[in-house]
């Protein structure tokens, strides 16, 4: 069966944010690509599913937390990007920030548990409401939002940041908050 | 000085200013990776799995 031209084109315009997603949770391009392929695959074989004019990019979203969650049962003893891979392919695009800031941040945010990162990722940068993520992540409003919390919480521990005006010793620490700010 | 009560509420949750250079610095993060697009292996894949069922549906 073809896919109708608006279903493919919608799959493909979700693939960007889909893959940040899958990169965020995995730790690991390599991973996170794997990821995607089978999350569209999926998507393809179960495609009578979607329901047009619902939103495509929740439902990959559902998929792929789903295969990231079955995965990550089976997985759970490995260290997450041994390999560095991500930094790896990142290095030849000039237009992203400073390395080091976003190393840091990466390292920061693979810290936090599955459900707290998830849920920040989904609220905090995919543009996700409260209950889209709540919906994709199948659990409770509440539940998201006090993920969120706690991870944010964390963040700003594992950062040092601990009000606007002190943010930590660390010179790595201060560049990443300018970072922020530069936009 | 802080009074008991605002020290409990300030505990735990954090200040505008932390969380809004926080949500910054994590969308950065989230956008340098959605500007690389899509990988053209996915575009293959979806042509791929097209290309294929229409074989196998004739």
């Amino acid at each position: 069966m073809r896919l109708a031209p608006s279903v493919r084109e919608a799959m493909l315009a979700a693939v960007p944010s889909l893959r940040a997603f899958a990169i965020s949770l995995s730790g690991n391009v390599d991973r996170a690509d794997d990821l995607v392929q089978e999350t569209l695959l999926r998507a393809m074989a179960n495609i009578d599913s979607f329901q047009p004019g619902t939103n495509m990019s929740a439902w990959l979203f559902t998929i792929l937390r789903n295969l990231f969650r079955s995965e990550y049962r089976k997985r759970r003893r490995e260290v997450e990007d041994a390999d560095g891979s991500y930094a790896e392919s990142l290095k030849s695009h000039p237009e992203q920030h400073s390395r080091v800031e976003f190393e840091e941040f990466r390292v920061a945010l693979a810290k936090l548990p599955p459900d707290q990162r998830e849920a920040l990722v989904l609220v905090g940068a995919s543009g996700f409401s409260y209950e889209e993520a709540a919906a994709i992540c199948d659990c409770a409003v509440g539940t998201i939002k006090s993920r969120v919390n706690r991870a944010r919480t964390r963040l700003a521990e594992l950062l040092a940041i601990d009000s606007a005006d002190d943010f930590g010793p660390d010179r790595t620490t201060r560049a990443i908050l300018s970072a922020g700010g530069r936009r | 000085m802080q009074t008991e009560v605002q020290a409990r509420k300030t505990r735990g949750r954090l200040n505008r200013d932390v969380q809004s250079k926080l949500g910054r610095v994590l969308q950065n993060y989230f956008d340098d990776m959605v500007k690389q697009g899509v990988p053209d292996r996915f575009k293959t894949l979806l042509q791929q799995y097209e290309e294929r069922k229409d074989k196998g549906s004739s």
